[in-house]
């Protein structure tokens, strides 16, 4: 008889030491837990579990370097991720993980980097932009595509402003409805693409947001000239486990949690374009 | 003469009344055929005389009834409704309790202990089913320890189908009517001019160690005869074929337009997912006490037939009937394979049974396979 593993689907319980305010339906979390650090690879996601309200996939969005605390970047749309809006210093939350496929950044060294995030979906790729930039020598240009829908809907707005700043890094922001002073770019992140300053023929890109963001931005890379075998996206689906077992994550013959979130688009280029799959 | 493995013996009646008691006594629940509600059901057995005699299942697409033969046959039947699964992967699992504290929460460690398990009246499909279950809940690196526990203490015992329901096609999914390996003991049943008898066979040293403690006599070659020709004559009545090129078929129809043409007839009940011996999705429920203070977390068994089953921020992936269709039969056919190296069918017919329009599974993959040619 083979002796049995611990059960899986049990938590590890995590001390909330940080609430942050993001944008008026976002909120960062940072947690510590009684044993030890968490490592993880950028990318990569969370189950959490917030007691009696339920659990649910997050991806991490803190940086790989720094794994003495836990970050999680969430956006309140339903009944377990506004009972996390409501944690407070001092709190639980039940954490399984890390699950999944990381963004390659090391296999990218000595390429540009291209980043084309939209929405919440700068969380899951901030810990590849904190990656980068700790290696930075190692790349040619990088850039930062952003889209959010409008200007209070900018996550990492100070992050964002500083990164800027940086000589050694390209940041362009668009949103898709003006309000208030905006004088930035109006329109649809992937127009950003073709304003980006990178080699095509030598160019690495990170993609995530919204499936149907994802899929121009594919197009509008590919129109570039980057080879498909160089972009990677990030799939959202149903998770119920994280690990491959309770079925719900099923896209074509992948588990997205555990052959995913991130894939090489090459691997998913059939299914991406198969409406309901 | 004690028997070895392999060797086959004679239990009759009262031997398998032992069994049953020497089982219990080994401290297993043993879990049988018992009638339910006109059908017969897996639970718990105390004797043979729990065990469903005489009954013999009449099953077609969209329909199953239970006769009454007066025969003294006790697994004369085919198949129970569900499978073992039920027993080895239970429909609702508490995966936790938890307590709030003055801040936060803690873990209740109260889980409870279940008695192993004893399964009579496993035919060839539902071994090769419960073979699948395998796959699924230890690969890659990811084991489920309740269903491995369970699967590890199980005790099993065959029995052989000397009679196949019109809704059987095991022979054409290459997982019967013969059970091959993976039994602690085998069984068939023999009835008919006067005699009433079980040829037995231990497949383990575990099997061996209970037929050992049973009274029995060596079984003579005209009883050998007959329990081998039991399998040969079930297969022979099979008229439904799952095709060879099943998955084939599956992975160049994705986008067929007999999709539409199956959603005009299929109600995404989810019954085939319920019934089906190897559909293994599962959602979690979160529940509290009045005061909040004590949650609990259950794991239940779910269907890919479901609205809520895709449900992501923005909408369900799959919000079309024909999308939920694809899905199922795809991922029993076709994408099974990638993902644990063989078909998740097994062949035992309960989808095209309860199927309330009586889909049948067997029949959407030549009519794929035709409106592929036909394209």
């Amino acid at each position: 008889m083979i002796a049995l593993p611990a059960d899986p689907m049990l938590p590890r319980l995590f001390d909330v030491l940080k609430v942050k305010r993001e944008l008026a339906d976002t909120f960062t979390l940072e947690l510590k837990s009684d044993g030890g650090g968490f490592g993880f690879q950028a990318g990569q996601f969370n189950m959490l579990y917030a007691f009696g309200a339920g659990e649910v996939p997050i991806s991490i969005s803190g940086d790989p370097g720094k794994p003495g605390t836990l970050v999680h970047t969430i956006r309140a749309v339903g009944a377990v991720t506004e009972a996390m809006g409501r944690l407070k210093p001092g709190d639980t939350l039940g954490v399984r993980g890390p699950y999944g496929t990381p963004w390659p950044v090391e296999q990218a060294f000595g390429d540009d980097l291209v980043i084309v995030a939209g929405g919440v979906g700068l969380a899951p790729l901030r810990p590849a932009i904190y990656q980068a930039l700790a290696n930075r020598e190692k790349f040619g240009r990088v850039s930062i595509l952003y889209g959010a829908r409008s200007p209070e809907d900018i996550l990492f707005r100070k992050e964002l402003e500083q990164w800027r700043g940086r000589f050694d890094l390209e940041v362009l922001v668009t949103v898709d409805r003006v309000s208030g002073n905006w004088g930035g770019n109006v329109g649809v992140v992937t127009k950003l693409v073709a304003k980006a300053g990178f080699d095509p023929m030598d160019t690495t890109a990170f993609v995530c947001g919204p499936e149907v963001m994802m899929r121009f931005a594919v197009d509008s890379l590919e129109k570039r000239g980057v080879s498909t075998d160089k972009i990677h996206v990030s799939m959202e689906r149903n998770m119920k486990c994280g690990l491959g077992v309770c079925g719900h994550c099923q896209w074509g013959p992948h588990f997205v949690c555990r052959d995913g979130p991130v894939f090489h688009f090459d691997e998913i280029a059939g299914l991406f374009s198969v409406r309901e799959l | 003469m004690a028997p070895n493995i392999g060797s086959k013996v004679i239990l009759d009646r009262s031997g398998l009344d032992r069994l049953i008691a020497d089982l219990r006594g080994r401290g297993y629940r043993v879990i049988g055929p018992v009638l339910a509600d006109s059908a017969v059901i897996y639970d718990e057995i105390q004797s043979a005389a729990d065990l469903p005699a005489g009954c013999r299942d009449d099953s077609e697409a969209g329909t199953y009834r239970l006769d009454q033969t007066g025969e003294p046959w006790l697994f004369g039947y085919t198949l129970g409704v569900q499978g073992w699964k039920r027993h080895l992967y239970p429909p609702r699992q508490r995966l936790f309790r938890a307590e709030r504290g003055e801040r936060g929460f803690r873990l209740l460690d109260d889980q409870e202990v279940e008695a192993p398990l004893a399964l009579l009246g496993v035919r060839a499909c539902e071994l090769a089913a419960i073979q699948v279950l395998d796959g699924v809940f230890d690969h890659e690196g990811f084991t489920e320890p309740g269903y491995l526990r369970r699967r590890q203490n199980a005790f099993i015992v065959a029995v052989e189908c000397g009679h196949a329901a019109a809704t059987c096609f095991c022979a054409s999914a290459d997982t019967g009517p013969a059970v091959g390996q993976g039994y602690d003991l085998r069984l068939n049943e023999i009835a008919g001019q006067g005699n009433w008898l079980f040829v037995a066979e231990a497949g383990s040293e575990k099997g061996l160690a209970v037929l050992a403690e049973l009274p029995s006599r060596p079984a003579s070659p005209d009883q050998i005869a007959a329990a081998a020709a039991q399998p040969q004559q079930a297969a022979s009545q099979q008229s439904r074929q799952l095709k060879d090129d099943a998955a084939r078929v599956l992975a160049v129809s994705t986008e067929s337009p007999y999709w539409d043409k199956v959603a005009e007839r299929c109600l995404t009940c989810g019954n085939c997912t319920m019934v089906c011996p190897t559909c293994f999705c599962t959602s979690v429920e979160d529940v509290t006490d009045l005061a909040g203070d004590i949650a609990e977390r259950w794991r239940r068994w779910d269907s890919c037939f479901t609205l809520d089953y895709s449900y992501i921020h923005g909408g369900n992936v799959r919000s079309k009937a024909a999308s939920r269709y694809r899905q199922w039969i795809t991922h029993k056919l076709a994408t099974w394979h990638h993902q644990f190296g063989r078909s998740g069918c097994v062949g035992c017919g309960r989808c095209i049974a309860w199927c309330p329009v009586g889909i049948d599974i067997t029949a959407e993959v030549r009519a794929l396979a035709d409106a592929e040619r036909g394209r």
